[in-house]
């Protein structure tokens, strides 16, 4: 339902999707696989591939925004014997559900972009990663390798060439921490998915100790668009340093959440827009503009700032997965922040100190300012325990418990000591 | 053993998982291996994972690691339906915690506990990735109902009543 609208702005993944036409046939009429066929049929040499990639500007969209065609250039190309590449669909960031809507709407995009990385990369063998909560999601994944592999796309000898490439599909069952990349590959591995110190970085040690690349879903849902008519196209449709368009998942107080790819670089006022605006017409208070584990924003800064990479950055968080959160004047920014601390405590895998404890101490010091027994000391500890655990964990899971505590209590601290000093809310009302 | 605690059917399902992996690499068929030996007795005892264990070869406690570690597994027989309601604060914003709330009140049930006819386990969930349909639920893993008004909730427990 989120993405079935007209008000997408020059969608490349979304485009013509109307729930009922996912299907191989569908996506074929809508131009699909054209892109796989053209690189087998021309013989354009894996490097020229990657060239493109490199053109477009695409930067990952699973959160951390580093720039795909360099990755690509990472795998060792000369390496023998087994590489992989691996789709992360583990969706689980709070505010996230885009990465679902392309699996279940448009599967051979992901499918032929998963293709067209393998070439790229010398890879005959690939898998799909999706969380288990959308299982029915899941099994249409598997439908659609089914049909890819019936009309000859994936296995051996790829129409009639000399490239092979299977593609398999690996459900998850319930852990947020699989998000992380090193942890989906110990998940994959049959293991409990607990993050692995890097380096050595998957492209040198990943998947069964071989090199591997991991992309987010929507990174590979843009490759085909890009082969079909260019890095440069795709790079001119966003900004410099920020190619192509954006799926940004909008939720919380708007009257119409959804998904709404833009291009990058459009303004966040026009993104308001397009989800109809706050619900009621109440006024913006804050937005995380980039998933749960963002700094969160003021609605002020925000309504100036534009959806891209560098802007985001530039006014104080970040695009990450491109979940929009956004709150209206009548949310207790204590309740909201003590919600997200519970998820980082439960989900926290329990590996490194510094984030097994120190996730349990936001979650108990917000709570208690939230229910009264807040002292005045406490804004000072809970920056001073998100000290002790960003950049002292192995993963980013630590970061993205203490990021959102440091930015709620500096930007609202007076509703933080409106509340230890009251022992209630600011704001009248919540939920 | 392994053969009666998993059916038939069961292991039909897993050679199917099996085989997408290396063939040295039977292990990473664990996690399927798990939700279909749940789908076939509703949870996992010491038995179905040492069956499973026995199956892909591996130790028992590489499987109960895993069975532990994921939060969809279930470690005790429950009820026959487990509602996962989604409470996060994307859904919180849009009626999540109201959804909880008014099944709490409708099956008499705070979380995590079952009602007395032992056919509902109310359970506070962690974001599902569709912020977007809230508020949404999960009945036993893996049906996902979206936008649950009062409404839809009445509806559906009185489907699986």
């Amino acid at each position: 339902m989120t993405s079935l609208h007209d008000r997408h702005l020059e969608p490349l993944i979304m485009a013509g999707l109307d729930g009922a036409n996912w299907r191989i046939g569908d996506y074929v009429k809508r131009g699909g696989y054209d892109a796989l066929k053209m690189i087998l049929d021309t013989g354009i040499k894996p490097e020229g591939v990657i060239a493109e990639v490199k053109k477009s500007a695409l930067r990952g969209r699973g959160g951390a925004g580093f720039p795909t065609g360099l990755k690509w250039s990472f795998m060792p190309r000369g390496f023998p014997g087994a590489k992989y590449v691996v789709c992360n669909s583990d969706e689980g960031e709070p505010g996230t559900f885009k990465d679902r809507d392309i699996i279940r709407y448009n599967p051979h995009i992901l499918i032929e972009g998963m293709i067209i990385a393998g070439y790229a990369m010398g890879v005959s063998v690939g898998y799909n990663y999706i969380h288990g909560e959308i299982w029915a999601d899941y099994e249409r994944f598997e439908e659609a390798l089914e049909e890819a592999r019936a009309a000859g796309f994936l296995g051996r000898k790829i129409l009639g060439t000399e490239f092979s490439f299977e593609l398999h599909a690996h459900h998850g069952f319930g852990a947020y921490i699989c998000g992380e990349e090193t942890a989906l590959l110990e998940s994959l591995e049959g293991k409990k998915g607990q993050p692995r110190f890097k380096p050595p970085f998957p492209a040198s040690y990943g998947l069964y100790g071989k090199p591997t690349t991991i992309n987010n879903t929507e990174t590979f849902a843009a490759v085909p668009w890009i082969i079909r008519n260019g890095g440069d196209k795709f790079l001119a449709i966003g900004r410099p340093n920020n190619g192509g368009t954006k799926i940004f998942s909008i939720s919380g107080d708007v009257e119409r959440a959804g998904n709404y790819e833009i291009p990058l670089g459009t303004p966040f006022a026009k993104l308001l827009e397009l989800a109809g605006g706050m619900r009621g017409g109440r006024k913006i208070k804050a937005v995380i503009p980039g998933g749960s584990s963002m700094p969160v924003l003021t609605g002020d800064v925000m309504m100036a700032t534009d959806m891209d990479y560098d802007s985001i950055a530039k006014a104080g968080s970040m695009l990450g997965s491109g979940a929009v959160i956004v709150m209206d004047e009548t949310r207790c920014m204590v309740k909201s922040l003590l919600r997200l601390s519970y998820f980082y405590f439960e989900e926290s895998c329990g590996q490194c100190t510094p984030c097994r404890e120190g996730t349990g101490w936001l979650y108990r010091v917000v709570h208690r300012i939230e229910h009264g027994l807040g002292r005045p000391e406490d804004l000072d500890m809970l920056n001073s325990v998100a000290d002790n655990i960003q950049g002292r964990t192995i993963c980013a899971l630590g970061d993205a418990a203490a990021m959102p505590v440091r930015a709620f209590v500096k930007t609202y601290r007076d509703e933080f000591e409106y509340h230890i000093e009251h022992k209630h809310c600011l704001v009248p009302t919540y939920v | 053993m392994s053969t009666e605690i998993l059916n038939a059917e069961s292991i039909r399902r897993i050679d199917r998982e099996i085989a997408k992996y290396p063939s040295d690499q039977k292990q990473s068929a664990v996690m399927a291996a798990l939700a279909i030996a749940q789908d076939q007795h509703g949870w996992l005892s010491p038995d179905t994972m040492q069956a499973v264990a026995d199956y892909l070869e591996m130790p028992a406690v590489a499987v109960q690691e895993v069975a532990t570690f994921y939060n969809m597994y279930n470690l005790k027989p429950g009820t026959k339906y487990k509602l996962t309601v989604c409470t996060n604060l994307p859904c919180a914003l849009s009626g999540g915690e109201r959804a909880a709330e008014y099944l709490k009140k409708k099956l008499g049930v705070g979380y995590r506990e079952a009602t007395p006819d032992g056919r509902f386990m109310l359970v506070e969930g962690e974001c599902m990735g569709a912020c977007g349909d809230a508020p949404v639920l999960l009945v036993n893993n893996k049906r996902m109902c979206s936008f649950m008004s009062n409404d839809k909730l009445d509806a559906l427990v009185e489907e699986l009543k």
